[in-house]
């Protein structure tokens, strides 16, 4: 079936099987691979975008279902070729990640939860990213990762996000 | 940290390569690689835990569109060799899809091939599959009696190993202690679960003879295993090495994938690609961790000191063997943990089962092992109504016995158990802990403190395998790095395996840059293919920083030698005199007469006739490193040189169950971790604090338990529970670097750090906290609905 999909700022008009879940769609359709498959039961957050800024995951969700949403995957919150975002230079410099699989998850998380909250306490953030399990890192350098880009973005008068 | 002051680079706070590309979505993991014209498999799996394959209907499935091709065992049988196993074993053969008889509910039977992997699930459905349902067994103590269902009829039993090395005067030293016990402590099956399943892309050049392999692998001799079951030539099987693996912890060994997709891209003359989904990960993936089961006896005095031990390990590996039952092995070298237990008697059973067969996890059976020694220390203190942390100290290796050789013949390296103790305990009082625990008792919680010493043996030479299957003779487990500097005066340097998120391209570039006094970030680092690669063991056994850090290490010091020479017969001055500083090298009685790097590169590359005499043109070394302390072969009693390094660490925690509920929560969760010189501390850091995060889901929510029809009954992350956020506390981590003086900078393994000891200090904290109850228990996980009902029951017991 047809579908009308707005993906990081751009319009596809696509043709997809209606079963096809929305990251299956950006991965082998738009070929944006940051959001990655992990359990594909809605457990390990792995394949988080933001729709409409919320944080949601993209294998409970049919390609469908998303048209007339604003998606904005990983590569939509890159500033440009060689460039990272606030949050992403947060993560490099706390090392909030080990094999990077559920990394890009974990970032959009955090742009969505800093963007509604720019000064979280631990316990915002901890509860933030509970829906997205990392097995590498137990999480500790990912939470310094989020509060320090919080700390760094209240200091820029930047919004989030720019 | 005076003791790193020493280094430019090393032990400092800097950034890891790796996590640009992570952070932005661009890691290279197998599932992005999309090769043209690639085609994908599903599988059909056997839904019993035995039973003989009467027929296969492959008609419909081969009747949908955009279906290719539907193979059974049989087939692949005939154009392969069984996978490789550890023991020898020859009638407990391993192979991708079952033949004849499929022996764990789960076993793949049949691999479908088709344009998209949702049609391949599509017609994997179709397939009809006619099984005649056998008896099974489940159970290693069942399955090692007599009149056991036999899993392997033509082994003629189930037991793979069995296995008794005794190590010292073990009978003397029982009869001659005043006091005994024993224990019985059950580690459940479970595993690291990788948040990537996994999955291999493979394509076959006919003209070529070549067959390219992209796979999410973690594994040692993977080519070898490839070549050798295939039938080719391992020089016609090309690894791609840079391929991000999207964790592993040691579990993702994926050869029957690998097999099976490289026989099928072979046959059908294009690529294909089975990427695991979650269920195929979890339960025909053949990446369970070990199921395994201690009995224990400890001889000891009346002051807590620990004479002998006796120790029978039986482990579950399973309905097939790949390298698992060795993950008995690997213990032996660290079998009395940080003690002085002077003999040791160590039975090593491993039988086959129906249930997933198993894989290497973290620590390949260590930490299972240090849960049972540690529980057998807290008993002693039990029974002798004395403090654990006590009759730790009174058991611990002293920093003056280093180097110090355990019964089993490894000696440990170097360590300070009780100094980095002492510092856990300045930071955070015991007596304070102590107070803390009864005061939440005499709220009405339960509450008790977890002390746990455990040695992560790193560095990993592979003897046991040695030990286990004497013909077997590996004595060697290299690893290597080249380096070459180009026309132009760039660095680049190699490093020849995966890796799957230890930061292996940021080791390689910081030692580098610490010998030749050069910025790090001006080292690139490249991983060749396999046919282009100098040997590596992978990074298993917590051995990277040892043997890929040392390798590149020695590299770096042929290319400082030969620039020196270089340098020195262009300066007209002996090379003695001759100084090498951050690429430059200069006349050490004038140190204004000094070539500048581009100017050694210039020679080097261009000059020839200003190079020294017979030496060789370029700036292009490499160095394979042999593992420090390795080489030898067990002596005949089973005596080995097993890891040259040991690093320690010490958890100190506190754990609270509301009686209610019966949950355990960690209230307070502190380390003390010494693993040497630290390379890259962030690294490090995350490792620790990662292992810790495996240990708490192992020691309380994860495990593939089985119903008693045989099926593995957590198939999903609802019901196998991996810890988030919230389950994972705030844990301080102490330091302390007592430098190795076996490698190169002083550093240890640390990959399974945390990893080691978090299982035991849980388990001994819980038992802590049921203690007033009067109750005990020794089988992890230490679930919940277990604890709540023995709370219940206990209290009730002491209320009537």
């Amino acid at each position: 079936m047809h579908v009308k999909l707005s993906v990081n700022g751009q319009a596809h008009a696509l043709d997809v099987e209606p079963r096809t879940t929305l990251l299956d769609t950006l991965r082998d359709t738009l070929k944006l691979t940051g959001a990655h498959a992990g359990c594909e039961h809605g457990v390990c957050g792995a394949c988080t975008v933001l729709v409409d800024g919320v944080a949601v995951r993209s294998c409970l969700m049919f390609a469908p279902q998303a048209e007339g949403s604003t998606i904005t995957t990983v590569e939509g919150v890159t500033p440009g070729p060689g460039e990272l975002s606030p949050i992403q230079d947060a993560f490099c410099e706390t090392h909030g990640m080990q094999c990077g699989y559920c990394t890009p998850a974990m970032v959009l998380v955090a742009h969505a939860l800093l963007a509604d909250n720019p000064a979280p306490t631990r316990e915002e953030i901890v509860e933030a990213i509970s829906g997205n399990i990392c097995r590498c890192t137990g999480y500790a350098q990912i939470v310094e990762a989020i509060a320090l880009a919080a700390e760094r973005l209240r200091g820029s008068n930047r919004p989030v996000g720019a | 940290m005076s003791e790193t002051s020493r280094f430019t680079f090393v032990s400092t706070q800097r950034r890891v390569r790796e996590d640009r590309r992570f952070v932005v979505g661009k890691g290279n993991f197998v599932a992005d690689i999309d090769v043209p014209n690639m085609k994908h498999v599903a599988l059909v799996t056997c839904p019993y835990p035995a039973a003989r394959i009467k027929s296969i209907d492959k008609n419909a499935a081969l009747a949908m569109a955009g279906v290719h091709y539907v193979l059974d065992g049989a087939e692949l049988a005939q154009g392969t060799l069984p996978l490789m196993t550890g023991l020898d074993t020859p009638n407990v053969p391993r192979r991708p899809l079952a033949v004849d008889i499929a022996r764990y509910a789960g076993e793949w039977v049949v691999a479908v091939v088709a344009d998209s992997r949702a049609l391949a699930e599509d017609a994997a459905d179709a397939v009809r599959i006619d099984y005649e349902k056998l008896p099974f067994v489940l159970d290693a103590e069942m399955a090692m009696e007599k009149d056991s269902v036999l899993v392997h009829q033509a082994h003629g039993s189930n037991v793979l190993l069995d296995k008794t090395f005794t190590w010292g005067e073990v009978d003397k030293d029982f009869a001659a202690a005043p006091r005994h016990l024993k224990l019985r402590v059950k580690w459940g099956r479970s595993s690291t679960v990788p948040i990537e399943t996994f999955g291999v892309v493979t394509s076959w050049d006919p003209w070529r003879e070549i067959l390219d392999v992209w796979a999410s692998i973690q594994m040692p001799r993977y080519n070898d295993q490839i070549g050798s079951a295939l039938k080719v030539p391992v020089s016609s099987v090309r690894v791609h090495y840079d391929v991000d693996v999207g964790g592993s912890y040691g579990v993702k060994r994926g050869i029957k994938h690998t097999v099976l997709c490289g026989y099928l891209s072979r046959r059908l003359g294009f690529p294909v690609r089975l990427i695991e989904d979650r269920l195929e990960n979890m339960r025909g993936g053949d990446a369970h961790g070990p199921e395994r089961l201690f009995d224990v006896e400890a001889a000891y005095g009346d002051d807590g000191v620990i004479h002998s031990m006796k120790m029978r390990a039986l482990e579950n590996v399973g309905a097939y063997a790949g390298r698992s039952p060795f993950q008995l092995g690997k213990p032996v070298g660290a079998i009395v943990g940080p003690y002085r237990i002077k003999s040791v008697q160590y039975r090593a059973v491993a039988v086959v089962t129906n249930k997933t067969t198993q894989e290497a996890v973290r620590g390949f059976g260590q930490s299972p092992t240090n849960v049972a020694i540690e529980r057998v220390v807290d008993e002693v203190a039990n029974t002798l109504g004395l403090d654990p942390m006590d009759v730790r100290r009174r058991n611990l290796i002293r920093t003056e016995d280093f180097p110090y050789t355990i019964p089993s013949g490894t000696t440990y390296d170097s360590g300070d158990y009780l100094a980095l103790i002492d510092k856990v305990l300045a930071h955070t009082s015991y007596e304070e802990l102590k107070k803390k625990r009864d005061a939440l008792r005499a709220q009405g919680m339960l509450a008790g403190i977890g002390i746990a010493a455990a040695l992560e043996p790193s560095g990993g030479n592979a003897t046991f395998e040695a030990l286990l299957n004497p013909n077997v003779t590996t004595s060697t487990f290299m690893d290597s790095c080249r380096i070459a500097v180009d026309g132009l005066g760039s660095i680049t340097a190699t490093m020849h395996t995966t890796s799957s998120g230890q930061g292996h391209e940021t080791l390689v570039g910081t030692v580098i840059g610490e010998v030749l006094g050069l910025d790090p970030e001006l080292v690139r680092v490249v991983r060749p293919d396999s046919l282009n690669s100098l040997p590596s063991g992978t990074p298993v056994g917590s051995r990277m920083a040892i043997m890929l850090g040392g390798a590149a290490f020695e590299a770096a010091q042929k290319l400082k030698t030969k620039l020196t020479a270089i340098g020195a017969h262009d300066l007209g001055i002996p090379p003695e005199r001759a100084v090498y500083e951050r690429g430059e090298v200069y006349d050490r009685n004038a140190p204004d007469k000094r070539i500048k790097w581009a100017d050694l590169v210039q020679i080097a590359h261009r000059n020839y006739h200003r190079m020294p005499p017979d030496m060789e043109p370029g700036l292009a070394v490499s160095h394979v490193m042999q593992v420090p302390t390795g080489g030898k072969l067990p002596t005949a009693d089973g005596r080995v040189q097993m890891y040259p390094c040991t690093s320690f660490e010490f958890h100190m925690i506190l754990v609270t169950i509301d009686p209610a509920l019966g949950r355990p929560e960690i209230a307070l969760y502190r380390i003390g971790h010494d693993c040497g010189t630290v390379i890259n501390p962030k690294i490090v850091r995350g490792m620790t604090m990662g292992g810790i995060a495996h240990g708490i889901g192992a020691a309380l929510y994860e495990e593939f338990a089985y119903d008693p029809e045989g099926q593995m009954i957590a198939q999903s992350f609802m019901d196998y529970l991996l810890p988030s956020s919230h389950e994972v506390p705030p844990v301080e981590i102490i330091h302390q670097v007592t430098p190795s003086p076996n490698t190169v900078l002083g550093q240890k393994g640390s990959g399974e750090s945390g990893y080691l000891g978090a299982p035991a200090a849980i388990a001994n904290a819980v038992n802590d906290a049921l203690k007033p109850l009067g109750i005990s228990i020794n089988t992890l996980p230490l679930r919940a609905s277990v604890l709540g009902d023995m709370i219940a029951e206990a209290t009730a017991k002491k209320a009537s």
